[in-house]
């Protein structure tokens, strides 16, 4: 996907003065967040469930060539084509390589951000083959010529008004309303789809070692259409989503599924292990993975690895400050919110995404509400010491702190400097002890907000005064 | 007890009365208060903005400056989170100092968690004729675990009544430098905790930490609120509230 995070600034102005935009996040808000802490209530060691999941997690990261070898062996012995891939880019030519081989004219396809993450869509219509989304969100962003704003609800700044309008042009039928009534609109427009497609793509939730299995995590039935229906399947995924056992997939499912919607479990949990065997009712008859690094070993290999714990379940965006309030797109690429910050600067390069890590409040609520226990603010204070130390912050800034350093470790010039701005402060706030403007520099502040004036002394030389009159 | 006294740099500079509410309310638990007279921050702009070389020389002097003192207690879940939380993450680079830096992170506290639970103060001075609301602010709730310690104290306040927002643990939108670098951003997040101190009707809102408080009150002054207060809790525990400017 071409990357705009660069542009975050603007687009985060925009986004806030999108009156849709904050009618539909408005409608999102609170809900996840909501049904996630339902649904946590349910479980009554939450606590000691995390710090498990954090360290399977951990131990596929730490001995992820070994476990990627076993998945291989596994996968192989059932019949499935494997294929390593080192760069995105070469990713999208792969699954050409694979359709023009089987004469694929036409492409179901179930969620996959890393196919985001290339590309893929794009390439393989260039390519002149037809693909269809199947998940209803990425449906509508496919009906729109979108892209994803949430990595689970990729649909979330749309309205149900938005998806009427497109609903009604695009499948040229009566406008409709009611939910239920778009969606079998949908379905009644997908299900041809299903039944003449040549090629499935997925992506994986996990690839599991022990059995050699790719498993993805759906609600729709589409994803277990799109793997079983069509004569030829290809999964892409990344090599982070390696886990050892079944019983490690069933300990992280607790969360997963809670964490992203609240529900105990999603519909369906569809495990492929193989193409369809000699009396199996369906399958296909070939079965891909590629299994993809595009920029992971380089996170594992540095002090970002935490991220690559991830199991994608957004919870960290659905409780974040600032996407509840600016949406996913603003964030320029593929993965929006805390670990968007992280992850974009760490694929796509530190100087892309300068923005990314600084947009926070660090308020930890990411932190707290990550089911693999991802220290999201840190690995966001570790971005911003890096952007620091490559010189990538502008330079006011960088004097800025120099300065104030400075002063800070001479209590001396730091008393003398205090009391000043002090009383410039308290002067210049007036009667009703309120800045309106700030100095530049500061506007950013009293654009929207008065900045309370300082009392006019500091409370080190009063309390100074205090011990001299004792 | 000899306690030191970390009034923070905002407080220095902003509103020095915090800090002797704080001072009085140490006093008034019994404790022995040490104001170390070189303090001046904690050295959380420089971590919080990357720059890990200048928090690490403030950090350095903080430590030097509190590790005589039995207790440091800090009228700030952010400035209190530095010490006991980043501290030592931020001085591993100096092993020589770990066992300085562990015992010093310690017994940092923040000052509503000393109050009722070091020191267990049973009686407190001030006096409040209203309804209050209370902010968590992020690193007091979530890295010092202050949550019922404010509510409990402010219970003791004869006159006081507390009446919960629907989200008091969501951020105001400070975020440090966050509030000026993504000033529109930073200012609809406040906006949205002004409307919710605003949906309780309290006569003022209380909280622990002077970032937050500048922001939310910036925001609602800006939104034409004049009425509602905004008081750190010390201001209100000691009984300044009567004498703090709307």
């Amino acid at each position: 996907m071409q990357i705009t995070s660069q542009q975050f600034k603007q687009a985060a102005s925009r986004k806030l003065n999108d009156a849709k935009l904050q009618k539909a996040l408005g409608n999102a808000k609170g809900k996840l967040v909501v049904t996630r802490a339902r649904s946590i209530l349910e479980l009554d060691n939450f606590e000691q469930i995390r710090e498990a999941a954090a360290r399977i997690r951990d131990f596929g990261m730490q001995h992820m060539d070994v476990l990627l070898e076993e998945w291989e062996r596994k996968a192989t012995a059932a019949g499935t084509i494997v294929h390593w891939v080192e760069q995105p880019q070469d990713v999208n030519a792969k699954v050409i390589e694979i359709a023009r081989r089987h004469q694929v004219r036409k492409i179901i396809k179930s969620k996959s951000m890393l196919g985001e993450e290339t590309g893929l869509n794009r390439a393989l219509e260039q390519a002149g083959i037809d693909v269809r989304e199947t998940d209803l969100g990425e449906y509508i962003i496919q009906q729109a010529g979108e892209t994803p704003s949430h990595i689970i609800a990729p649909a979330v700044h749309k309205s149900r008004d938005d998806i009427s309008d497109l609903f009604a042009q695009k499948h040229q039928r009566r406008r409709l309303t009611d939910i239920a009534a778009l969606t079998h609109e949908a379905r009644e427009i997908l299900r041809p789809h299903f039944l003449d497609a040549d090629m499935g793509i997925s992506g994986a939730n996990f690839i599991v070692a022990e059995t050699g299995s790719t498993m993805i995590v759906t609600n729709e039935g589409n994803g277990r259409m799109t793997t079983t229906m069509p004569r030829v399947h290809v999964a892409i995924t990344g090599v982070e989503k390696i886990i050892p056992t079944l019983e490690d997939v069933s300990l992280v499912l607790r969360l997963l599924t809670r964490s992203a919607t609240g529900q105990s479990i999603s519909n369906y949990l569809s495990f492929t292990t193989g193409p369809r065997r000699e009396g199996d009712k369906d399958g296909p008859g070939e079965f891909h993975v590629i299994i993809v690094d595009a920029g992971r070993t380089k996170v594992l290999a540095s002090d970002m690895r935490e991220a690559l714990r991830c199991i994608r379940c957004g919870a960290c965006m659905n409780h974040c400050p600032v996407y509840q309030n600016i949406g996913g797109h603003a964030y320029g690429w593929v993965y929006p919110g805390p670990i968007g910050s992280i992850l974009t600067p760490s694929y796509v390069g530190l100087e892309n995404a300068i923005d990314l890590p600084n947009a926070a409040t660090l308020c930890n609520q990411c932190g707290v509400v990550c089911p693999v226990k991802i220290p999201l603010p840190d690995l966001m204070r570790k971005l911003r010491e890096k952007q620091v130390e490559q010189g990538l912050r502008p330079w006011g800034e960088r004097l800025g702190l120099k300065l104030w350093a400075w002063a800070a470790r001479r209590p001396g010039v730091y008393a003398l400097l205090t009391r000043i701005a002090a009383r410039l402060g308290s002067w210049a706030g007036g009667r009703d002890a309120r800045l309106r403007h700030l100095p530049p520099g500061g506007s950013g502040w009293t654009d929207q907000r008065d900045f309370p004036a300082p009392q006019g002394k500091t409370f080190r030389e009063l309390y100074a005064g205090r011990r001299g009159r004792e | 007890m000899k306690v030191g006294l970390f009034v923070t740099c905002l407080v220095d500079l902003m509103r020095p009365s915090i800090g002797f509410c704080a001072l009085k309310l140490l006093e008034s638990a019994g404790c022995e208060v040490v104001v170390p007279a070189t303090q001046t921050c904690c050295g959380q702009p420089g971590y919080n903005s990357g720059d890990r070389k200048a928090a690490q020389a403030l950090a350095r002097k903080v430590l030097d400056e509190f590790e005589s003192c039995e207790c440091v207690v800090v009228p700030s879940g952010s400035c209190s989170g530095m010490i006991r939380a980043h501290y030592p993450e931020l001085l591993s680079e100096f092993p020589a100092l770990k066992a300085r830096v562990d015992a010093l992170a310690a017994k940092t506290y923040e000052l509503t968690d000393f109050l009722q639970n070091m020191v267990r103060l049973d009686h407190v001075p001030g006096r409040f004729e209203g309804t209050v609301t209370y902010h968590d602010s992020c690193s007091g709730l979530r890295e010092m675990g202050v949550k019922a310690q404010p509510r409990a104290l402010l219970a003791k306040v004869p006159g006081l009544s507390i009446r919960e927002m629907q989200q008091p643990e969501q951020c105001c939108g400070f975020g440090g430098t966050f509030a000026v670098k993504y000033g529109d951003i930073s200012a609809r997040i406040a906006d949205l905790k002004c409307q919710d101190v605003e949906a309780t009707g309290a006569d003022a809102l209380v909280l622990g930490d002077l970032g937050c408080m500048l922001n939310i009150e910036g925001r609602l002054r800006r939104r034409g609120d004049t009425r509602t207060r905004v008081l750190h809790v010390a201001e209100v525990l000691a009984g300044a509230a009567g004498e703090s400017r709307p």
